[in-house]
């Protein structure tokens, strides 16, 4: 059931839906957070399918912020959808516009379930310092998306530099399952890993933060090849041994190829944006792992040549890359003489 | 509520703080034995697809059947196919499937037949050749009991149930354990002849429930339920498993094993160690069992079991608006059978926490619907500063803990009645198990074959356990054996009288679920 309240307020907004759960019989149980989406009109609609979807996962009170700037008067139009025929939870479609569309933080406060946790999610352009914006700030969790800038290695860059625990980005989601499969390849005894390479299409921030990842653990240098996509392509560890691959040439299929193995298959779907955002709403509190990952983007030998980022440029590669081995001990200090590829910026690589 | 405790330093791209990351089983295969029942059908295959589907298995993972069928692998895969199509709780992708379908395999045979076995063998090795199971293969017994011997003496035979350095046999097997004490302890060592116990789980799927981890969580990782958790504020404790279906077709598996058999011994009894334990050292599956071992070994029966265990057979009636027949008239049951479908029985557990406080088990086939529950009642509050009227309609606070359907916990408590008249009567305040999201958590079928894989034993009982559970139903079922006929019930009701006086005798009654 839908309710459209034009030229509204905020509590008038949570009045509404307070009415409509009652009236609908429903009290106000299985909340357990309240999601916030901050998106333009062109991003909102997908995002608020996506969460929705998410939602039958996470029971939850998604609030949509749509900022419109423009000369007119401050005014705040909403539309409620309480308990649809699908059983979701509650939806509040907040158009904010005039000067009103520089305070969403003021319309979106009163609203929030009481006590439970706060995620915010920027489908398209993130504030910089998302920890610092005002609607951030209100949320545990911040979710941005470097894959969907315009520039997403510079997005991933900025997102490096302004981490705050609590961030995450959708292309560090994307990866769960390479990371996945890649570390269960090392649940079995293997040889010392001396080196390793991530390919994918160019401009990948998933691929340069899997890259960034393999080498925080792996105490090895670790390459980015640009292959043709779609996504992330492949990764090899390069043992002592022969090579452990992983490739995935159609975004499907997965081809593990380790030496004294058949080659086995795994399905490896790129997965949808319902399926990454379930995924982070699961869990609410830091992600380290990803605020150790970012921290060492600028450790990977290709890192300066991706990055159109000035200042961030990798210090000059260390002599010989033998690492001794794999060791969760050590961080991954050394710098390898590897050929970095160039990856001019221009196309948009998303998705892993 | 599961801590696994890698190795230091084993996977450097494993850290315990990346909760994101899931464990996929390392290459492995799973073979099912009695792949044409309707367990395989309904609950294992489809669950393998799920898994498979979460991307939680491994590359080039294989799932062999055995049964006595004239298939071709193809077959079988179609009726896996089939199966996953009907009942999978995830989206069928083609991908998935096709992933899947590679490593599917069919053996025909005899559960004594050697040749079959031996082919099997070969399969087996044929698999690590060209899948890369490496070695590594769980054998799910989904088949009666009595055929079990024969099929791990094959195993054995043919070399089957060794595994080389560093991979592993594991054999998966489903209830009953034995049908007493004597049997179970048979039953081991049939098994532990060919199998070492730490390689044989046990599945009881309730274990695998979310709820039913979740009650580990709710007693455990909050402060407001242990500190009343016990006999200073807990009247009795009432554990509910009701089905409104009949024996439907398994008469030949339930005629002479009973609902006491197939319900309480295992599920009751593990979910009452779960509710009734103190807490574990860790999740660990070791700390886990050492507290259900003790709460079980501490466990009293009644002096007079006549008056405090009560069992029945559904008669003839009408259940949820339709007409069915009585257990009696069930085909291939007896006209003399003296199985009971209704059992119920009050236990004792003689610690300090426990003491003094009842916990009444029930369990039946063709009742009022279909529910598992368990209720902690707690005792009316020492003095109330109201006027005997104004609280006639209050009743005693309960914690109820909905497994299914409807997973969740309802509190009831008093609550004021709007007006100007004092009067306290009961409400309730409902926690559903995540309104909607139930379609999406896994069934209990994913994580245990998961666990299997994983060799990761938290959630299987041990032998101990099943022990235990038939030391104390043993005596129960003897007295039983000596009283002839169960009494009768009427389909679709909540069971015999004498159940219901079983309770008025304590001066209690049983919460209508």
């Amino acid at each position: 059931m839908s309710v459209r309240l034009d030229d509204t307020t905020a509590s008038e907004v949570g009045t509404a839906i307070s009415a409509e759960r009652f009236r609908q019989g429903s009290s106000a149980v299985g909340r357990v957070l309240t999601l916030v989406i901050v998106a333009d009109e062109a991003t909102q609609a997908d995002a608020v399918r996506a969460a929705a979807e998410a939602a039958r996962e996470h029971p939850c009170r998604i609030l949509t912020a749509i900022p419109r700037p423009g000369r007119g008067p401050a005014r705040l139009d909403a539309e409620i959808t309480v308990g649809g025929a699908d059983g979701l939870g509650e939806l509040a479609e907040l158009r904010l516009r005039g000067p009103l569309s520089h305070h969403v933080s003021s319309v979106v406060l009163p609203l929030l379930v009481p006590d439970a946790p706060v995620v915010v999610w920027w489908p398209g352009t993130a504030p910089d310092d998302v920890a610092a914006d005002p609607v951030g700030r209100l949320a545990q969790r911040r979710i941005t998306d470097a894959g969907a800038a315009s520039r997403p290695v510079r997005a991933l860059e900025v997102r490096r530099t302004s981490y705050r625990a609590g961030d995450t980005d959708l292309a560090w989601t994307r990866i769960t399952p390479w990371r996945a499969l890649v570390a269960s390849a090392l649940d079995e005894p293997f040889e010392t890993v001396v080196r390793a390479s991530v390919s994918a299409q160019r401009n990948n921030p998933s691929a340069l933060l899997l890259a960034a990842w393999m080498q925080r653990g792996l105490a090895v240098p670790v390459d980015v090849h640009v292959s043709r996509g779609p996504g992330l392509t492949g990764v090899v560890l390069h043992t002592e041994r022969g090579d452990i691959s992983i490739t995935r040439p159609d975004g499907r299929v997965a081809r593990m190829v380790r030496p004294g193995f058949p080659d086995r298959e795994a399905p490896l779907q790129r997965r949808t944006i319902e399926a990454l955002i379930a995924e982070e709403l699961r869990r609410l509190d830091p992600d380290e792992i990803y605020g150790e990952t970012l921290q060492a983007l600028p450790q990977l030998a290709t890192w300066a040549a991706h990055s159109d980022h000035r200042g961030s440029a990798a210090v000059p590669a260390a002599k010989g890359a033998k690492a001794a081995g794999a060791s969760r001990a050590k961080p991954a200090a050394k710098r390898p003489a590897t050929k970095p590829t160039t990856a001019p910026t221009g196309r948009r690589g998303r998705g892993a | 509520m599961r801590t696994r405790i890698l190795a230091p330093d084993a996977n450097p791209l494993r850290d315990p703080r990346d909760r994101r990351l899931p464990r996929i089983a390392g290459p492995c295969s799973l073979v099912i034995f009695g792949v044409t029942g309707d367990l395989a059908r309904k609950k294992l295959m489809p669950a393998v697809y799920d898994l498979a589907n979460r991307g939680l298995l491994p590359p080039g993972f294989a799932l062999v059947g055995f049964a006595r069928r004239d298939w071709a692998d193809q077959d079988f895969a179609q009726i896996v196919h089939d199966s996953v199509r009907e009942n999978a709780r995830t989206p069928f992708r083609e991908d998935v499937w096709q992933e899947l379908c590679k490593g599917i395999r069919f053996v025909a045979g005899d559960f004594s037949e050697e040749g079959a076995f031996d082919q099997l063998s070969q399969v087996v090795l044929d698999l690590d050749r060209v899948r890369g199971t490496r070695g590594n293969h769980a054998f799910y017994l989904s088949i009666p009991p009595k055929f079990f011997g024969d099929v791990v003496q094959q195993l054995k035979r043919s070399g089957l149930s060794v595994s080389a350095e560093g991979a592993w046999r594991r054999v998966v097997i489903e209830k009953p354990f034995g049908h007493d004490l004597e049997s179970a302890r048979e039953l081991n060592a049939t098994i532990n002849e060919v199998f070492p116990s730490g390689t044989v789980f046990r599945i009881d799927h309730y274990l695998g429930k979310e709820t039913v981890q979740n009650l580990l969580a709710l007693r455990f990782a909050n402060t407001l339920f242990e500190p009343i958790w016990n006999s200073n504020y807990v009247d009795h404790v009432q554990i509910t498993m009701a089905e409104d279906i009949g024996i439907a077709g398994r008469a030949g598996y339930y005629d002479g094993i009973g609902a006491a058999r197939d319900v309480i011994q295992n599920h009751l009894l593990q979910l009452l160690a779960l509710t009734a334990m103190e807490e574990p050292l860790s999740f660990l599956a070791k700390d886990v069992r050492v507290e259900k071992g003790k709460v079980l070994s501490a466990l009293t029966l009644p002096k007079d079991l006549d008056l405090h265990t009560s069992r029945g057979q559904y008669a003839a009636g009408w259940q949820g608006g339709l007409q069915v027949q009585g257990f009696l008239e069930e085909e291939g049951i007896s006209p003399t059978s003296t199985t009971e479908t209704f059992a119920a029985v009050r236990l004792g557990i003689d610690t300090r926490r426990w003491s003094g406080v009842p916990f009444y088990l029930r369990t039946g086939k063709r009742l009022g619907r279909r529910v598992t529950e368990l209720a902690i009642v707690f005792k009316r509050a020492p003095h109330l500063p109201f006027s005997a009227t104004d609280t006639e309609e209050l009743g005693q606070n309960s914690i109820v803990i909905r497994i299914q359907p409807d997973e969740g916990i309802t509190m009831r408590f008093g609550s004021k009645v709007p007006g100007t008249q004092m009067e306290v009567r009961d409400v309730n305040m409902d926690f559903a198990y995540g309104d909607s999201f139930t379609e999406s958590s896994p069934e209990a079928y994913e994580r245990l074959i998961l666990d299997v894989l994983l060799g990761d034993p938290p959630l299987f009982p041990r032998h101990e356990e099943v022990e235990l559970g038939w030391k104390i139903l043993d005596p129960v079922l003897e007295h039983w054996a000596s009283r002839g006929q169960p009494e009768q019930y009427e389909s679709g009701t909540w069971g015999p009288a004498s159940s219901h006086e079983m309770l008025a005798r304590d001066g209690r009654a049983w919460r209508r679920p």
